[in-house]
């Protein structure tokens, strides 16, 4: 050290403040995780959603009758033979749980995936960029928005040929706006803060500065945002296909599953609770894991509490 | 009530936050007194428990605060007050001016509108002649146009007007003791010196005493009767202002002198103390100073020191090495050199970095204090 | 901003932010349909159920490519159609197997049955959801803050076609227990009775209610949950304000404080969203008609895609446009009203 007698208090504040994700990475997503084991309501949601994915892939592999299979008497009442009875032409349930299941998860994840990856790419730019491109991303999302998605997504599915990932790509491009919102709004933040000020005045170029620093200081809203919209992604599925606009057979999902059945609802009701309940604990589950990273990443929130 | 009683007495003050990792020792034993018309500077860092301890005497601690000890308004006991007996005493006989006034004032409602509110809780008048009073209040402080002004929001109004206003809310009830939870923080330098003013020409006219919260000592330097210094939720030095500015007897003090740049410290450094307040949650052993003490020893750490008196005028420090502090040739420099180390030749100082602002010869600076101190007792 | 000497008076601000926002709604309109027009355009093809018709000559499958101008480029088509869109012909429908019908009476006609539908549930939902929501803030951690809070969650969990049916299901065991007391069923599960309702004012409302109480219950209560967690959350924000302590401070009673301060403040975000939210809202209608057999923009939807109708998919997608712009104008006009920071003019 050059200056013996500079100390470093009057600056450590600062900069620790500002650098959170620079110098302390690995111990920020530490922290993140350490909270978020200590939240257990997230922590049960996120064993329940992995028993679940776990049963539905490997119980599809495993489970005797596949969809495919229509030998059972048409609705058949829970025996150990169909543990959940058959639908009317007398398919397995259980089996199409599974395979509904798989399904509606796979297609869920293409959604929030997609609409994580437009949203936080548009989000940002027009969050850093500002004037015109800003303006621009923003009447996109004004434009996107201005028809229900349901409706926007029943008729560009239609274009194409029914299969369960057009169902996903198609909702994956219309389920972005809000996330491109959020990230928007936070860039806009995150840009008057003095270290992207600072990497600005040492020169960096744009896409650096969001790479580098403004999408790192990102990382909690994405995930959590990230995660919310598989649950979305989940309900917009069901809807989608329980219109008859959505997932057609030869593939499933529990939205299908629950329009083939749910006429019964009186009569067996088991057609219906069974998907209803799949449906539910995935969509409550993911909700509580986005609450519990929401949290973890902002204790802000959690300090009401103390 | 006699004349004689005190208008507040705090007597070992206690403000406690359980949290999940453990309780916040937010007070300890806080004790002072206030007459009437006296105005109290209580200095501290953030985190000291300044703040804290004024929200207590205005009951508007979090529900989850536990508080002990005993607060005494004119013999009504504040602590566990509740309901309408509480809410009788706030804002009529005690008020308070907030640290943000950006963020103090309801952004729906005009500030006259907010002003007539203050004073028709406390007054059973129609709402006509509260309006006038809150246009009076405004004409006050002196806020310009106070009729036009007063159906303003507050987004329309400038921060140092926005804290007029914040005191013109205090006094519109005429209140015995006004306090003010750092009111000139959130404001530029300029503006500072004119609320200043304000609230003491609001104390010569209405006669009210003023608790005045500020980590600023140049505030407390121009305005206050008594201080008080706080570090570690607890008060560790008080008395007469010019008696603790001048002869501080906790290194606390000294140290927090020290750190204030002012005209009189042309060509030295700053003399910043070592090191971060402590936590509330996890106080240091013995004396809460002591981990950044200059002078510590090993008693310091054994035991927190009782507040001892040390001087005329109630002159107090909770230091059990006062005396060898008293008889300090220079204890100012106690700081310096726990900063400087082993540097202390100014040449040595300007090699070790050439930016240095380390213009004079130090002899020379030091002749210079010697001269000015002898001029101004 | 603004000199205060210099301000017009806040009547004429509001005007004129209104006719600003308005201004710019009708390009993003523009815009919009223009967009719409192409995706319908690419989404299908409006001759396939012709083609596939047993009886059908190549001359008529001509005579319908004529009339949706399928000779002449995307680009005229589009003009044509808009020319005659702000000229109040919205076209006709072209589903197979009914009366040509008129786009524009069919769509409004739908368009009325679903709007009080979605009024309906909104009302129901932000009333409840604000008076849930500032309970549940006012007593935070208090056992009602933990059910509504956990309400909340598995409402919002749940896929609207469920809530529907499972209250359908008990609405018709509510009106068989109702026969079984030899009273008259009151709950209706299948639509609006045709043909209006009829009778005396007592039967009316009767019917009325009958008709309306179980959808409008299914499509808010979703909605509900949103609201009641929206509310909580800007209710406990307001709560923990600085504005909040200073009234805490003035001596005023709590409730004033509470209703006066924190709630006027925590009211501006909700009724925004409330206003933002009717597009959610309609979609969640569209759902929840379809279980009920009401003949809506949902069944008007669903049919308009099934046989690719479209004209009436234009139709459909441009007043679902219009209602949604017409609600974001609220939402800032009611901002505007409710928050007097926002910069007028």
């Amino acid at each position: 050290m050059a200056n013996p007698q500079i100390t470093e208090t009057p600056a450590a504040g600062a900069a620790s403040s500002s650098y959170e994700f620079g110098t302390g990475a690995r111990k920020q997503w530490q922290t993140v995780l350490r909270r978020f084991m200590r939240h257990r309501l997230a922590m049960a949601s996120l064993v329940i959603l992995v028993l679940l994915t776990l049963g539905a892939v490997f119980g599809g592999a495993f489970w005797k009758y596949d969809i495919t299979y229509t030998g059972g008497s048409s609705f058949a009442s829970p025996s150990a033979e169909h543990p959940l009875g058959t639908s009317q032409i007398g398919k397995d349930m259980l089996a199409l749980i599974f395979q509904g299941t798989q399904y509606s998860l796979l297609i869920a994840l293409v959604v929030a995936f997609m609409a994580t990856i437009i949203g936080v790419t548009l989000g940002a730019v027009a969050g850093f960029l500002r004037g015109a491109v800003d303006t621009f991303v923003m009447r996109l999302v004004d434009l996107f928005l201005i028809v229900p998605q349901l409706a926007l997504v029943a008729i560009a599915v239609h274009a194409f040929p029914a299969s369960w990932y057009t169902v996903a790509i198609v909702l994956g491009l219309f389920s972005w706006m809000q996330v491109a919102r959020i990230n928007r709004g936070q860039t806009l933040s995150l840009a008057e803060r003095e270290f992207i000020e600072a990497a600005k005045a040492l020169g960096a170029s744009n896409s650096r500065i969001i790479f580098k620093h403004i999408l790192p200081n990102l990382t909690g809203i994405i995930t959590v945002n990230a995660t919310l919209a598989v649950a979305t992604a989940v309900l917009s599925e069901a809807a989608l296909s329980f219109i008859g606009l959505g997932v057609k057979p030869p593939d499933t999902s529990l939205g299908l599953i629950i329009i083939e059945n749910y006429s019964q609802f009186q009569d067996r009701p088991w057609l219906f609770y069974a998907p209803f309940v799949v449906i539910v604990l995935i969509s409550l589950t993911i909700n509580f894991i986005g609450d519990g990273l929401r949290d973890a990443f902002d204790p802000r929130q959690t300090k009401v509490r103390a | 009530m006699t004349t004689s009683e005190k208008l507040l007495t705090v007597e070992g003050l206690g403000v406690d936050f359980p949290t999940e990792d453990g309780v916040v020792h937010a007070v300890r034993g806080v004790s002072f007194e206030l007459d009437r018309g006296e105005v109290l500077g209580i200095v501290g860092e953030s985190g000291s428990g300044k703040s804290v301890s004024s929200s207590a005497i205005m009951g508007l601690l979090p529900k989850t605060a536990k508080v002990s000890g005993s607060i005494a308004f004119k013999g009504t006991e504040i602590v566990g007050l509740k309901g309408r007996a509480l809410e009788k005493i706030r804002g009529n006989d005690i008020a308070m001016i907030f640290q943000d006034p950006m963020t103090s004032l309801n952004p729906v409602y005009t500030v006259g509108w907010q002003l007539a509110e203050a004073y028709r809780a406390h007054h059973a008048v129609p709402k006509k002649t509260a309006w006038e009073k809150a246009v009076a209040s405004l004409e006050q402080v002196g806020i310009p146009q106070p009729d036009r002004r007063a159906k303003q929001y507050p987004h329309e109004f400038s921060g140092g007007m926005r804290q007029r206003a914040m005191i013109a809310m205090a006094i519109i009830n005429d209140p015995e003791l006004i306090i003010a939870d750092e009111p000139t923080t959130a404001l530029d330098v300029t503006v500072q010196a004119q609320v200043l003013e304000t609230l003491l020409e609001i104390r010569n006219l209405t006669g009210a005493a003023i608790m005045m919260i500020t980590h600023d000592l140049g505030v407390v330097a121009g305005m206050v009767d008594r201080v008080q210094v706080m570090y570690g939720g607890t008060v560790v030095e008080s008395g007469q202002v010019n008696t603790v500015f001048e002869s501080p007897r906790m290194p606390y003090t000294v140290g927090l002198l020290g750190s204030i740049p002012h005209a009189g410290l042309i060509g030295q450094r700053l003399t910043p103390i070592k090191g971060a307040p402590p936590s509330l949650m996890n106080l240091p052993p013995g004396c809460a100073f002591s981990p950044r003490c200059p002078l510590v020893t090993d008693d310091c750490t054994t035991a927190e020191p009782e507040l001892l008196r040390v001087g005329v005028d109630g002159h107090s420090a909770r230091c059990i090495r006062w005396e060898h502090l008293a008889q300090h040739p220079e204890p100012k420099k106690l700081f310096a050199h726990s900063e400087i180390g082993t540097v202390e030749n100014p040449a040595e100082l300007a090699a070790a970095d050439p930016s240095l602002p380390v213009a004079e010869d130090l002899a020379a600076v030091e002749a210079r204090i010697a001269a000015e101190e002898e001029k101004t007792p | 901003m603004f000199a205060p000497e210099l301000a017009p008076t806040k009547e004429d601000n509001v005007v004129r932010y209104i006719l600003r926002r308005l201004l710019v709604s009708i390009p993003i309109l523009g815009i919009g349909s223009f967009l719409a027009y192409l995706m319908v355009a690419s989404a299908g093809d409006p001759l396939s159920g012709l083609r596939g018709r047993p009886g059908t000559t190549e001359a008529d499958i001509q005579n319908l490519a004529l009339e949706l101008g399928l000779d002449k480029p995307i680009l005229s088509r589009y003009w044509d159609w808009l020319t005659s869109f702000l000229s109040g012909d919205w076209g006709t429908s072209i589903a197979l197997g009914q009366a040509r019908a008129d786009v524009f009476d069919r769509v409004t006609t739908a368009f009325g049955t679903t709007f009080k539908l979605v009024l309906g549930a909104e009302v129901l939902a932000v009333t409840l959801g604000i008076a849930v929501g500032v309970l549940a803030a006012v007593r935070q951690y208090s056992i009602f803050d933990y059910l509504a809070t956990s309400t909340a969650f598995v409402m919002f969990s749940m896929p609207v076609f469920c809530v529907a049916i499972v209250v359908k299901t008990y609405g018709i065991q509510f009106n068989d227990v109702l026969t079984g007391l030899g009273m008259r069923r009151w709950l209706t599960t299948a639509g609006p009775p045709v043909g209006g309702f009829k009778g005396d004012v007592l039967e009316q409302f009767r019917l009325y209610t009958g008709t309306f109480l179980l959808p409008t219950i299914a499509l808010g209560a979703i909605s509900f949950a949103a609201y009641s967690r929206f509310q909580r959350a800007s209710m406990l924000e307001t709560l923990s304000s600085d504005y909040v302590r200073t009234a805490h401070a003035k001596g005023l009673r709590p409730a004033r404080v509470i209703f006066r301060h924190a709630f006027r403040n925590a009211l501006i975000p909700v009724t925004t969203l409330a206003a933002l939210n009717i597009g959610a809202v309609f979609s969640g209608a569209i759902i929840t008609e379809r279980v009920f057999g009401w003949n809506g923009m949902g069944n008007l939807l669903v049919s308009a895609v099934q046989q690719f109708d479209p004209p009436m998919l234009m139709g459909w997608l441009m007043i679902t446009a219009i209602l949604v712009v017409v609600f974001n104008l609220v939402a800032d006009i009611l901002y505007g009203i409710l928050d007097p920071r926002i910069r007028l003019g």
